[in-house]
């Protein structure tokens, strides 16, 4: 499956990611072999198939809504690259 | 000292030969002289290793000890590590000091454990070379122009330069088991589950597993013993009794049913590797094994798929990598949007950002029939596969890879060419089950590694049959020129 420059740039932007431009080209050319090999599925009749997410078919394990873990939050912020009063800050939203 | 084993380490440390602090200075010293060549630790916590192995000492002065109080293992840099520099091997978390313990590396700090340092990778675990690694591509110690695989390889090329006695590892489609099997050590993946995944940087959430990295099967299961086991933190991790794995080891192996699938030894396999590899299931057979064939028919669609769920679900989980809450954030981000966007194309290498979008596509709207739900109905079929041929056979063998370690620089220009190497274990963790690598010849001074597959949950079985061919052999005592 060929994808062209505007493929790459939709994707890289569905994934927030800056692709620098001369990268483009290497990028489309990388993903569309990387698509090409997994178009061999495309070959396999599965259309009876169930889909596995887990090996074990193992469901979503509950556990009562109690509070188990204690305050961390200034903790879990001394690794962020910018906080005021307990929030995370980043660029202006809202005008 | 350095060529001791774990089990080994611990009767040492038992008789009173050597101290743990002793021990432990001896490992850093050697890493401080010799890493150089192979930069297989991107970090040393050289303080904290003293610390920990005094308190070792100490807990064996009092009648505290346990099996694994005082012995020096190394943690792959994907382990979060409480107050210690956790990057993944990425410009991304190269700031990143870890506010928590991973629950493996909790369980062997339980355990009197001592970390030495935190091991090389390939970035966020992508890659089979080591070469994807923000701070430069571990080594392979029997050749240094050579990759020691990935993307544990730090790990592996630890333990075999004899600059750790273990280490951890995480496997999501072979990264445990090919770089043991290109370092000519021995490298478990457990199945799905076994071990906790918390504080495990995630990759691929459905795929990822914790495991050993070591020179013998009997160190593995030592290993296992402290990392098995079920953890509330970690919604995947099975409530199921751990096992002693060291208690099955000696169990002879008269009647053992070992399946060889014909998927496994194509005609374009390494002539060496498979002639290592027929050598070792000979040497099964004069332990009282029997040899049949078995069929893996899907064998050829599990890169395939995996190059879908892999991606995809890497393209979730590193969403959470937006220059916000932790992590590499840009300079001067002009609004929000600059902000992710640039702190994540600056933070992440290629291969990583290759994996993302490769993820992103895959689910992007009017595309997950075609990929995702394909993919995991392919995983069904390879699943199905394993469990129909070990109705038939107690286990299953072949070669880890398809070659023995290529050089630096070889299959980076090519993605493809690199997913290739993992031809032979990535379909295991779709399966989900447990598989075991040991060192099983040598051909042109490179070693050679024998995959041993079983049923879920069959961690002992795998552990008796490695230990057993390490009985009757010595390929798991091969030292790299020099070392």
């Amino acid at each position: 499956m060929a994808l062209d420059r505007s493929d790459v740039e939709k994707i890289a932007h569905l994934a927030r990611l800056q692709i620098d431009e001369q990268d483009i080209p290497e990028y489309t050319k990388n993903l569309s072999s990387i698509l090409d090999l997994v178009d061999q599925m495309q070959a396999v009749d599965t259309s009876n198939v169930e889909p596995m997410a887990n090996a074990l078919d193992a469901v979503q394990r509950l556990r009562a809504d109690v509070v188990t873990e204690e305050n961390n939050r200034d903790k879990l912020q001394s690794v962020a690259p910018a906080v005021e009063n307990g929030l995370f800050q980043v660029p202006k939203v809202i005008e | 000292m350095f060529d001791k084993t774990l089990a080994e380490l611990a009767q040492g440390l038992e008789n009173g030969d050597f101290s743990s602090v002793e021990l432990t200075q001896a490992y850093l010293d050697r890493i401080a002289a010799e890493d150089g060549k192979y930069n297989s630790f991107i970090t040393v916590t050289g303080e904290q290793a003293l610390e920990q192995a005094k308190a070792a000492d100490e807990a064996r002065a009092t009648g505290n000890a346990g099996a694994f109080t005082g012995l020096p293992i190394a943690h792959k840099d994907i382990f979060c590590t409480e107050g210690v520099r956790t990057s993944c091997a990425s410009k991304m978390l190269d700031n990143f000091v870890s506010p928590y313990n991973a629950t493996v590396v909790n369980k062997f700090n339980t355990a009197g454990a001592v970390m030495l340092g935190k091991t090389n990778m390939d970035e966020f675990a992508m890659g089979s070379s080591n070469e994807s690694s923000f701070y430069g591509p571990s080594k392979n110690p029997w050749d240094t122009d050579r990759v020691p695989g990935g993307s544990s390889g730090g790990s592996a090329a630890a333990v075999a330069a004899h600059l750790a006695p273990a280490a951890t590892g995480t496997d999501t489609g072979g990264s445990i088991r090919q770089p043991a099997a290109l370092c000519g050590i021995t490298g478990l993946k457990p199945t799905y589950g076994r071990v906790s995944r918390f504080g495990m940087i995630a990759f691929a959430s459905s795929l990822d597993q914790g495991g050993p990295m070591t020179r013998t099967a009997e160190d593995a299961a030592m290993m296992l013993n402290v990392m098995a086991g079920f953890d509330p933190n970690d919604s995947t991790c099975m409530q199921k009794d751990v096992p002693d794995y060291t208690a099955d080891l000696s169990k002879p192996l008269t009647g053992l049913k070992i399946g060889l699938p014909k998927e496994f030894f194509p005609d374009d396999l390494n002539p060496a590797v498979a002639q290592q590899v027929q050598a070792a299931i000979k040497e099964y057979e004069a332990l009282g094994a029997t040899v049949k064939e078995v069929s893996l028919p899907n064998t050829a669609l599990a890169i395939p798929a995996y190059y879908i769920i892999a991606p995809s679900e890497a393209s979730s989980n590193l969403s959470r990598f937006d220059g916000v809450r932790y992590g590499y954030r840009c300079e001067n981000p002009v609004d929000l949007e600059d902000l992710y966007k640039r702190s994540r194309g600056e933070g992440f290498g290629p291969e990583v950002k290759r994996r993302i979008m490769v993820g992103a596509y895959a689910l992007s709207e009017g595309f997950y029939d075609a990929y995702y739900k394909k993919a995991q109905q392919i995983r069904r079929l390879i699943k199905q596969d394993y469990v129909n041929a070990l109705n038939d056979v107690d286990v299953i063998m072949g070669p880890t890879t398809p070659h023995p370690a290529f050089k630096l620089g070889e299959k980076t220009s090519d993605p493809v060419a690199m997913y290739m190497e993992d031809i032979f274990t990535i379909s295991l963790n779709l399966a989900g089950m447990p598989g075991i690598s040991i060192p099983c010849g040598m051909t042109e001074g490179l070693p050679v590694g024998l995959q041993i597959i079983g049923n879920y949950f069959a961690e002992e079985k795998l552990l008796n049959v490695a230990h057993q061919f390490q009985v009757a052999t010595d390929w798991h005592k091969k030292t790299p020129q020099g070392i």
